[in-house]
Protein backbone atom coordinates (compact mmCIF):
# COMPACT_ATOMS: atom_id res chain seq x y z
CA UNK A 1 0.00 0.00 0.00
CA UNK A 2 0.98 3.56 -0.46
CA UNK A 3 1.94 5.92 2.28
CA UNK A 4 -0.20 6.00 5.38
CA UNK A 5 -1.28 8.65 7.79
CA UNK A 6 -1.39 8.37 11.57
CA UNK A 7 -4.95 8.60 12.85
CA UNK A 8 -5.67 9.49 16.46
CA UNK A 9 -9.09 9.86 17.96
CA UNK A 10 -8.86 11.30 21.45
CA UNK A 11 -11.74 11.86 23.86
CA UNK A 12 -11.69 13.21 27.41
CA UNK A 13 -11.94 9.63 28.64
CA UNK A 14 -8.95 8.46 26.67
CA UNK A 15 -7.78 7.60 23.18
CA UNK A 16 -10.21 5.56 21.09
CA UNK A 17 -8.27 4.90 17.91
CA UNK A 18 -4.56 5.20 17.25
CA UNK A 19 -3.27 3.57 14.09
CA UNK A 20 -1.76 4.05 10.66
CA UNK A 21 -4.45 4.24 8.02
CA UNK A 22 -4.78 4.82 4.27
CA UNK A 23 -7.57 7.36 4.24
CA UNK A 24 -9.82 9.16 6.70
CA UNK A 25 -13.17 10.62 5.75
CA UNK A 26 -14.30 13.07 8.40
CA UNK A 27 -17.62 14.82 8.99
CA UNK A 28 -16.67 18.48 8.82
CA UNK A 29 -19.16 21.17 9.71
CA UNK A 30 -19.39 22.23 6.07
CA UNK A 31 -19.47 18.71 4.69
CA UNK A 32 -17.38 15.58 4.73
CA UNK A 33 -13.78 15.73 3.68
CA UNK A 34 -11.14 13.11 3.05
CA UNK A 35 -7.60 13.19 4.33
CA UNK A 36 -4.75 11.19 2.80
CA UNK A 37 -1.13 10.90 3.77
CA UNK A 38 0.84 14.12 3.41
CA UNK A 39 -2.13 16.41 3.82
CA UNK A 40 -1.39 20.09 4.40
CA UNK A 41 -1.84 21.37 7.97
CA UNK A 42 -5.51 21.90 8.69
CA UNK A 43 -7.79 22.72 11.58
CA UNK A 44 -11.43 21.92 11.17
CA UNK A 45 -14.50 21.63 13.33
CA UNK A 46 -16.33 18.34 13.37
CA UNK A 47 -20.05 17.87 13.58
CA UNK A 48 -21.85 14.93 15.07
CA UNK A 49 -21.53 12.24 12.46
CA UNK A 50 -19.62 9.26 11.26
CA UNK A 51 -15.97 9.09 10.50
CA UNK A 52 -14.74 6.41 8.13
CA UNK A 53 -11.18 5.24 7.89
CA UNK A 54 -9.76 2.60 5.64
CA UNK A 55 -6.78 0.46 6.33
CA UNK A 56 -5.64 -2.27 3.93
CA UNK A 57 -9.03 -2.41 2.24
CA UNK A 58 -10.78 -2.77 5.54
CA UNK A 59 -13.05 0.08 6.31
CA UNK A 60 -14.03 1.07 9.84
CA UNK A 61 -16.71 3.44 10.96
CA UNK A 62 -16.62 5.51 14.12
CA UNK A 63 -19.36 7.70 15.44
CA UNK A 64 -17.94 11.00 16.64
CA UNK A 65 -19.75 13.40 18.87
CA UNK A 66 -18.62 16.82 17.77
CA UNK A 67 -15.31 18.55 18.33
CA UNK A 68 -12.48 19.43 16.02
CA UNK A 69 -9.58 17.86 14.23
CA UNK A 70 -6.06 18.88 13.46
CA UNK A 71 -3.85 17.69 10.64
CA UNK A 72 -0.13 18.25 10.82
CA UNK A 73 3.06 16.29 10.20
CA UNK A 74 1.25 13.43 8.52
CA UNK A 75 -0.90 12.93 11.55
CA UNK A 76 -4.60 13.56 11.95
CA UNK A 77 -5.87 14.08 15.46
CA UNK A 78 -9.54 14.20 16.33
CA UNK A 79 -10.47 15.84 19.60
CA UNK A 80 -14.07 14.91 20.16
CA UNK A 81 -16.35 14.75 23.14
CA UNK A 82 -17.00 11.09 22.62
CA UNK A 83 -16.40 8.47 19.97
CA UNK A 84 -17.81 5.00 19.50
CA UNK A 85 -16.47 2.27 17.27
CA UNK A 86 -19.07 1.04 14.80
CA UNK A 87 -18.85 -2.53 16.07
CA UNK A 88 -19.62 -1.45 19.63
CA UNK A 89 -22.79 0.42 18.86
CA UNK A 90 -26.07 -1.00 20.03
CA UNK A 91 -28.19 -0.59 16.92
CA UNK A 92 -31.49 -1.37 18.62
CA UNK A 93 -30.86 1.25 21.21
CA UNK A 94 -29.93 3.81 18.59
CA UNK A 95 -33.13 3.04 16.72
CA UNK A 96 -35.18 3.56 19.83
CA UNK A 97 -33.31 6.80 20.47
CA UNK A 98 -34.06 7.93 16.92
CA UNK A 99 -37.77 7.25 17.35
CA UNK A 100 -37.75 9.08 20.66
CA UNK A 101 -35.88 12.05 19.25
CA UNK A 102 -38.21 12.33 16.28
CA UNK A 103 -41.25 12.28 18.48
CA UNK A 104 -39.69 14.84 20.74
CA UNK A 105 -38.76 17.04 17.84
CA UNK A 106 -42.29 17.02 16.48
CA UNK A 107 -43.56 17.93 19.91
CA UNK A 108 -41.23 20.83 20.58
CA UNK A 109 -41.66 22.23 17.10
CA UNK A 110 -45.32 22.53 17.79
CA UNK A 111 -44.56 24.43 20.96
CA UNK A 112 -41.86 26.47 19.23
CA UNK A 113 -39.41 26.03 22.03
CA UNK A 114 -36.04 26.93 20.55
CA UNK A 115 -33.76 25.47 23.18
CA UNK A 116 -35.58 22.18 23.24
CA UNK A 117 -35.61 22.06 19.46
CA UNK A 118 -31.86 22.33 19.37
CA UNK A 119 -31.58 19.67 21.99
CA UNK A 120 -33.93 17.30 20.21
CA UNK A 121 -32.17 17.90 16.92
CA UNK A 122 -28.83 17.11 18.47
CA UNK A 123 -30.24 13.93 19.93
CA UNK A 124 -31.60 12.98 16.53
CA UNK A 125 -28.26 13.67 14.84
CA UNK A 126 -26.55 11.53 17.40
CA UNK A 127 -28.98 8.67 16.93
CA UNK A 128 -28.70 8.82 13.15
CA UNK A 129 -24.91 8.92 13.26
CA UNK A 130 -24.89 5.95 15.59
CA UNK A 131 -27.20 4.04 13.31
CA UNK A 132 -25.07 4.81 10.31
CA UNK A 133 -21.91 3.76 12.08
CA UNK A 134 -23.44 0.73 13.68
CA UNK A 135 -25.22 -0.77 10.71
CA UNK A 136 -22.15 -0.86 8.49
CA UNK B 1 -11.45 6.02 87.63
CA UNK B 2 -13.76 4.44 85.10
CA UNK B 3 -14.79 0.91 85.86
CA UNK B 4 -13.21 -2.04 84.14
CA UNK B 5 -16.34 -2.66 82.10
CA UNK B 6 -16.47 0.93 80.86
CA UNK B 7 -12.88 0.81 79.67
CA UNK B 8 -13.44 -2.48 77.93
CA UNK B 9 -16.44 -1.05 76.12
CA UNK B 10 -14.49 2.00 75.10
CA UNK B 11 -11.70 -0.16 73.69
CA UNK B 12 -14.26 -2.13 71.70
CA UNK B 13 -15.77 1.06 70.34
CA UNK B 14 -12.46 2.52 69.25
CA UNK B 15 -11.54 -0.74 67.56
CA UNK B 16 -14.79 -0.65 65.60
CA UNK B 17 -14.08 2.92 64.56
CA UNK B 18 -10.65 1.96 63.34
CA UNK B 19 -12.19 -0.81 61.27
CA UNK B 20 -14.39 1.74 59.59
CA UNK B 21 -11.61 4.22 58.99
CA UNK B 22 -9.28 1.59 57.59
CA UNK B 23 -12.06 0.39 55.28
CA UNK B 24 -12.61 3.98 54.15
CA UNK B 25 -8.90 4.29 53.57
CA UNK B 26 -8.92 1.28 51.29
CA UNK B 27 -12.00 2.44 49.42
CA UNK B 28 -10.43 5.85 48.91
CA UNK B 29 -7.23 4.21 47.68
CA UNK B 30 -9.05 2.25 45.02
CA UNK B 31 -11.17 5.22 44.01
CA UNK B 32 -8.05 7.32 43.80
CA UNK B 33 -6.63 4.86 41.32
CA UNK B 34 -9.72 5.25 39.16
CA UNK B 35 -9.63 9.02 39.41
CA UNK B 36 -5.96 9.17 38.57
CA UNK B 37 -6.56 6.98 35.55
CA UNK B 38 -9.24 9.37 34.40
CA UNK B 39 -6.91 12.26 34.90
CA UNK B 40 -4.21 10.60 32.87
CA UNK B 41 -6.50 9.71 30.01
CA UNK B 42 -7.78 13.25 30.01
CA UNK B 43 -4.32 14.75 29.98
CA UNK B 44 -3.82 13.68 26.36
CA UNK B 45 -6.93 15.47 25.31
CA UNK B 46 -6.17 18.58 27.31
CA UNK B 47 -2.64 18.87 25.99
CA UNK B 48 -3.66 18.57 22.38
CA UNK B 49 -6.49 20.95 23.00
CA UNK B 50 -4.23 23.56 24.49
CA UNK B 51 -1.80 23.18 21.63
CA UNK B 52 -4.57 23.80 19.12
CA UNK B 53 -5.85 26.74 21.13
CA UNK B 54 -2.36 28.17 21.18
CA UNK B 55 -2.10 27.80 17.43
CA UNK B 56 -5.36 29.55 16.87
CA UNK B 57 -5.17 32.35 19.34
CA UNK B 58 -1.78 33.49 18.07
CA UNK B 59 -3.24 36.04 15.69
CA UNK B 60 -6.18 37.17 17.72
CA UNK B 61 -6.95 40.21 19.77
CA UNK B 62 -9.34 40.35 22.65
CA UNK B 63 -12.62 41.94 21.79
CA UNK B 64 -12.90 39.96 18.61
CA UNK B 65 -15.11 37.39 20.31
CA UNK B 66 -17.75 37.97 22.94
CA UNK B 67 -16.17 35.41 25.24
CA UNK B 68 -12.83 37.21 25.09
CA UNK B 69 -14.35 40.57 25.73
CA UNK B 70 -12.37 42.21 28.52
CA UNK B 71 -14.66 44.76 30.13
CA UNK B 72 -14.12 47.09 32.99
CA UNK B 73 -14.44 44.80 35.98
CA UNK B 74 -17.30 45.61 38.30
CA UNK B 75 -18.58 42.18 39.11
CA UNK B 76 -16.50 39.14 39.78
CA UNK B 77 -17.68 35.59 39.86
CA UNK B 78 -15.89 32.67 41.46
CA UNK B 79 -16.40 29.07 40.60
CA UNK B 80 -15.43 27.12 43.67
CA UNK B 81 -14.80 23.44 43.15
CA UNK B 82 -14.90 21.29 46.27
CA UNK B 83 -15.85 17.73 47.08
CA UNK B 84 -19.34 16.48 47.87
CA UNK B 85 -18.32 14.56 50.94
CA UNK B 86 -16.36 15.32 54.01
CA UNK B 87 -14.01 13.20 56.10
CA UNK B 88 -11.07 14.13 53.98
CA UNK B 89 -9.05 16.29 56.31
CA UNK B 90 -8.47 19.91 55.49
CA UNK B 91 -9.02 19.37 51.79
CA UNK B 92 -12.17 21.44 51.48
CA UNK B 93 -11.39 24.00 54.13
CA UNK B 94 -8.25 25.00 52.26
CA UNK B 95 -10.25 25.71 49.16
CA UNK B 96 -12.92 27.55 51.06
CA UNK B 97 -10.51 29.74 52.94
CA UNK B 98 -8.74 30.57 49.69
CA UNK B 99 -12.10 31.46 48.18
CA UNK B 100 -13.06 33.60 51.16
CA UNK B 101 -9.76 35.40 50.96
CA UNK B 102 -10.29 36.17 47.29
CA UNK B 103 -13.85 37.30 47.97
CA UNK B 104 -12.61 39.67 50.65
CA UNK B 105 -9.91 41.01 48.35
CA UNK B 106 -12.31 41.66 45.52
CA UNK B 107 -14.89 43.22 47.79
CA UNK B 108 -12.25 45.52 49.17
CA UNK B 109 -11.62 46.71 45.65
CA UNK B 110 -15.27 47.61 45.51
CA UNK B 111 -16.35 44.83 43.22
CA UNK B 112 -19.46 42.79 43.49
CA UNK B 113 -18.79 39.13 44.02
CA UNK B 114 -20.96 36.16 43.24
CA UNK B 115 -20.12 32.51 43.70
CA UNK B 116 -20.92 29.35 41.81
CA UNK B 117 -20.39 26.28 43.92
CA UNK B 118 -19.47 22.94 42.48
CA UNK B 119 -19.59 20.29 45.16
CA UNK B 120 -21.69 20.19 48.28
CA UNK B 121 -19.06 21.06 50.85
CA UNK B 122 -18.25 24.41 49.38
CA UNK B 123 -21.90 25.31 49.25
CA UNK B 124 -22.45 24.29 52.86
CA UNK B 125 -19.84 26.84 53.95
CA UNK B 126 -20.26 29.61 51.47
CA UNK B 127 -24.02 29.90 51.40
CA UNK B 128 -23.98 31.82 54.69
CA UNK B 129 -22.39 34.76 52.92
CA UNK B 130 -25.41 35.02 50.66
CA UNK B 131 -23.20 35.32 47.60
CA UNK B 132 -23.92 31.94 46.07
CA UNK B 133 -25.66 32.36 42.76
CA UNK B 134 -25.74 28.78 41.66
CA UNK B 135 -24.95 25.48 43.25
CA UNK B 136 -24.09 22.17 41.66
CA UNK B 137 -24.03 19.32 44.14
CA UNK B 138 -23.67 15.58 43.95
CA UNK B 139 -21.96 15.57 40.62
CA UNK B 140 -18.39 15.06 41.71
CA UNK B 141 -18.68 11.30 41.91
CA UNK B 142 -19.41 10.79 38.26
CA UNK B 143 -16.92 12.84 36.29
CA UNK B 144 -19.07 13.21 33.26
CA UNK B 145 -18.16 15.70 30.63
CA UNK B 146 -21.73 16.88 30.26
CA UNK B 147 -21.79 18.02 33.88
CA UNK B 148 -18.82 20.21 33.15
CA UNK B 149 -20.55 21.44 30.03
CA UNK B 150 -23.68 22.47 31.90
CA UNK B 151 -21.62 24.47 34.36
CA UNK B 152 -19.40 26.05 31.75
CA UNK B 153 -22.36 27.02 29.62
CA UNK B 154 -24.26 28.52 32.49
CA UNK B 155 -21.30 30.61 33.59
CA UNK B 156 -20.54 31.68 30.03
CA UNK B 157 -24.14 32.77 29.49
CA UNK B 158 -23.99 34.76 32.68
CA UNK B 159 -20.80 36.39 31.46
CA UNK B 160 -22.32 37.22 28.10
CA UNK B 161 -25.35 38.72 29.80
CA UNK B 162 -23.01 41.12 31.52
CA UNK B 163 -23.82 39.78 34.98
CA UNK B 164 -20.18 39.01 35.63
CA UNK B 165 -17.24 40.82 34.08
CA UNK B 166 -14.58 38.45 35.25
CA UNK B 167 -14.74 34.83 36.31
CA UNK B 168 -12.21 32.87 38.30
CA UNK B 169 -12.01 29.19 38.90
CA UNK B 170 -10.80 27.96 42.27
CA UNK B 171 -10.02 24.31 42.57
CA UNK B 172 -7.70 22.00 44.48
CA UNK B 173 -4.76 21.38 42.23
CA UNK B 174 -3.51 17.83 42.45
CA UNK B 175 0.23 18.08 42.80
CA UNK B 176 0.83 14.64 44.23
CA UNK B 177 -1.05 12.19 46.41
CA UNK B 178 0.11 14.02 49.51
CA UNK B 179 0.03 17.57 48.19
CA UNK B 180 -2.86 19.48 46.75
CA UNK B 181 -3.02 23.19 46.90
CA UNK B 182 -5.77 25.62 46.04
CA UNK B 183 -5.26 27.04 42.58
CA UNK B 184 -6.91 30.14 41.20
CA UNK B 185 -7.32 30.27 37.47
CA UNK B 186 -8.73 33.02 35.35
CA UNK B 187 -11.71 31.58 33.52
CA UNK B 188 -13.43 34.36 31.66
CA UNK B 189 -12.81 36.40 29.60
CA UNK B 190 -10.90 33.75 27.69
CA UNK B 191 -7.22 34.55 27.66
CA UNK B 192 -5.32 33.79 24.52
CA UNK B 193 -3.12 30.82 25.28
CA UNK B 194 0.47 31.95 25.38
CA UNK B 195 2.66 29.77 23.23
CA UNK B 196 5.20 29.19 25.93
CA UNK B 197 2.62 27.54 28.12
CA UNK B 198 1.48 25.01 25.62
CA UNK B 199 4.47 22.81 25.37
CA UNK B 200 7.84 24.45 25.63
CA UNK B 201 9.79 22.71 22.89
CA UNK B 202 7.21 23.26 20.25
CA UNK B 203 8.61 26.63 19.27
CA UNK B 204 9.19 25.86 15.62
CA UNK B 205 6.33 23.51 15.07
CA UNK B 206 3.72 26.01 16.09
CA UNK B 207 4.80 28.24 13.26
CA UNK B 208 3.05 25.88 10.85
CA UNK B 209 0.48 27.74 8.86
CA UNK B 210 -2.80 25.92 9.18
CA UNK B 211 -5.62 26.18 6.79
CA UNK B 212 -8.87 26.55 8.59
CA UNK B 213 -12.09 24.81 7.75
CA UNK B 214 -14.48 26.67 7.79
CA UNK B 215 -12.62 29.84 8.92
CA UNK B 216 -10.47 30.56 11.95
CA UNK B 217 -13.20 32.77 13.42
CA UNK B 218 -15.83 30.08 13.12
CA UNK B 219 -13.53 27.52 14.64
CA UNK B 220 -12.79 29.86 17.48
CA UNK B 221 -16.46 30.35 18.27
CA UNK B 222 -16.80 26.59 18.55
CA UNK B 223 -13.55 26.11 20.34
CA UNK B 224 -13.98 28.69 23.07
CA UNK B 225 -16.99 27.13 24.78
CA UNK B 226 -15.24 23.79 24.47
CA UNK B 227 -12.19 25.30 26.06
CA UNK B 228 -14.30 26.36 29.03
CA UNK B 229 -15.71 22.85 29.30
CA UNK B 230 -12.24 21.45 29.29
CA UNK B 231 -11.19 23.81 32.07
CA UNK B 232 -14.15 22.95 34.29
CA UNK B 233 -13.77 19.27 33.60
CA UNK B 234 -10.11 19.46 34.38
CA UNK B 235 -10.81 21.20 37.69
CA UNK B 236 -13.41 18.59 38.57
CA UNK B 237 -11.04 15.75 37.81
CA UNK B 238 -8.32 17.28 39.92
CA UNK B 239 -10.74 17.87 42.75
CA UNK B 240 -11.97 14.29 42.49
CA UNK B 241 -8.51 12.79 42.61
CA UNK B 242 -7.45 15.18 45.35
CA UNK B 243 -10.49 14.35 47.44
CA UNK B 244 -9.73 10.64 47.42
CA UNK B 245 -6.07 11.23 48.09
CA UNK B 246 -6.91 13.52 50.99
CA UNK B 247 -9.40 11.04 52.38
CA UNK B 248 -6.85 8.27 52.10
CA UNK B 249 -4.29 10.19 54.13
CA UNK B 250 -6.73 11.43 56.72
CA UNK B 251 -8.28 8.00 57.18
CA UNK B 252 -4.84 6.50 57.50
CA UNK B 253 -4.09 9.04 60.22
CA UNK B 254 -7.38 8.24 61.90
CA UNK B 255 -6.64 4.53 61.87
CA UNK B 256 -3.25 5.18 63.41
CA UNK B 257 -4.77 7.44 66.05
CA UNK B 258 -7.28 4.68 66.86
CA UNK B 259 -4.39 2.28 67.35
CA UNK B 260 -2.74 4.71 69.76
CA UNK B 261 -5.92 5.18 71.73
CA UNK B 262 -6.48 1.43 71.96
CA UNK B 263 -2.91 1.05 73.19
CA UNK B 264 -3.34 3.71 75.87
CA UNK B 265 -6.72 2.39 76.94
CA UNK B 266 -5.34 -1.13 77.21
CA UNK B 267 -2.66 0.18 79.55
CA UNK B 268 -5.28 1.88 81.68
CA UNK B 269 -7.40 -1.26 81.59
CA UNK B 270 -4.54 -3.48 82.69
CA UNK B 271 -3.60 -1.11 85.46
CA UNK B 272 -7.16 -1.01 86.70
CA UNK B 273 -7.39 -4.78 86.55
CA UNK B 274 -4.12 -5.14 88.45
CA UNK B 275 -5.36 -2.61 90.96
CA UNK B 276 -8.59 -4.48 91.58
CA UNK B 277 -6.75 -7.79 91.96
CA UNK B 278 -4.37 -6.22 94.46
CA UNK B 279 -7.17 -4.74 96.49
CA UNK B 280 -9.02 -8.07 96.49
CA UNK B 281 -5.86 -9.79 97.69
CA UNK B 282 -5.49 -7.21 100.43
CA UNK B 283 -9.04 -7.96 101.49
CA UNK B 284 -8.40 -11.69 101.65
CA UNK B 285 -5.11 -11.28 103.45
CA UNK B 286 -6.70 -8.83 105.84
CA UNK B 287 -9.57 -11.25 106.45
CA UNK B 288 -7.17 -14.13 107.10
CA UNK B 289 -5.16 -12.04 109.54
CA UNK B 290 -8.33 -11.13 111.37
CA UNK B 291 -9.36 -14.79 111.68
CA UNK B 292 -5.91 -15.73 113.02
CA UNK B 293 -6.05 -13.11 115.65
Amino acid sequence: MAEKIQLEIVTPTGPVVSEMVDIVTAPGVDGDFGVLAGHAPLLSTIRIGTLVYRNDDQSHTVMVNGGFCEVSNNKITFLVESAEQGEEIDVDRAMRAQARAEKRLAEVQRQQDNIDTVRAETALHRALARLKAGSK
Amino acid sequence: MASLKDIKQKIGGVKKTSQITSAMNMVAASKLRGAQLKMESFRDYAEKFNAAMGNLSGGMQSGQFPLMDAREVKTVELIVVTSDRGLCGSFNSHIISRALKLIAEKQKEGKEVSVVCVGKKGYAKLRHGGLVRKNYSDIMAKFEMYNARTIAQEVADNFLDGQADEVFLIYPQFVSVAVHKPAVMSFLPVQPVVEAETGGEKGEESATAYSYEPGSDEIMTVLQPLYLNVMVYHAMLEAGAGEHAARMTSMDNATKACGDIVHDLTLVYNKARQGSITSELMDIVGGAEALKG
